[in-house]
């Protein structure tokens, strides 16, 4: 898998404006998913449907490429709720960093509603720095998309694929 | 007895950037607590006002969750390993 070319691809992608938290202005977010990754999670929220499926991506904070995707258990077992199993967790922050990568985000389905963060989402959010990617499995085809969520303010960020 | 405590990024710039720190204690809330007194800017960041374990952290003793263990009163050893990772929940309800 080739390395993406980050200066030439973020200038011409024109990512999701969000404001800073400093307030000093804006900068450009968006996720960099290759598409086998989005097959692999798109993949384990079908295999856990009728349940709520979520896993953890790794790679690359500053560029925001995704490198590894991490399913994980639902340990709240729910169709309208997800908990990343904390031993899961543990097993792929470890994984991650034993290849140079550190966690950037998490990914999680929505069976009956847009791929839209909800009010639970929002409030458990747990790092601003995180892409927040929502698998909805409400229509015909399963849709995928990424969110920032800064104190409590989402924003839907541009979401690269890859081959 | 001195433990490591490995830090999740979202917490690091309250401890100066680093990404593990030594901490002295007998137990996991001895070590937190004292974690939390080097680095007064994790208060109310690992444990809650009355001293409990925060519920939006997981803190893990090896490959453990202390919450199945002993939790704060788990004794520790010199050499064990205190991981803290944020709680990651949601969902659409």
């Amino acid at each position: 898998m080739a390395e993406p070319d980050e200066t030439s691809e973020a200038e011409a992608s024109g990512g999701a404006r969000l404001s800073s938290p400093e307030g000093s202005g804006t900068f450009w977010s968006r996720l960099v998913l290759p598409r086998a990754l989005r097959e692999e999670l798109v993949a384990h929220c079908l295999r856990a449907w009728p349940l709520e499926g979520c896993g953890l991506l790794a790679g690359e904070a500053a560029s925001g490429v995704a490198w590894r995707c991490y399913p994980t258990r639902n340990a709240a077992g729910s169709a309208r709720l997800y908990t990343v199993d904390p031993l899961d967790h543990l097993r792929a922050d470890r994984d991650a960093q034993a290849q140079g990568f550190e966690v950037i985000g998490v990914f999680h389905s929505h069976t009956h509603t847009d791929a839209y963060p909800s009010p639970t989402d929002v409030a458990q959010a747990p790092d601003p720095a995180w892409h927040y990617v929502l698998v909805s499995l409400r229509g015909e085809l399963p849709s995928v998309r990424s969110y920032r969520i800064l104190d409590g303010a989402v924003s839907e960020e541009l979401l690269v694929e890859q081959a | 007895m001195t433990v490591e405590v490995r830090l999740p990024t979202l917490l690091r710039p309250a401890a100066s950037g680093a990404a593990a720190v030594s901490v002295e204690g007998d137990t996991v809330g001895e070590v937190l607590h004292a974690l939390v007194a080097a680095h007064p800017a994790l208060a109310g960041q690992v444990l809650t006002e009355d001293g409990s374990l925060h519920r939006f952290v997981n803190v893990y003793l090896n490959d453990d969750d202390v919450r199945y263990l002993d939790r704060l009163d788990t004794k520790v050893v010199s050499g064990d390993v205190l991981s803290i990772l944020p709680a990651v929940a949601g969902g659409a309800a």
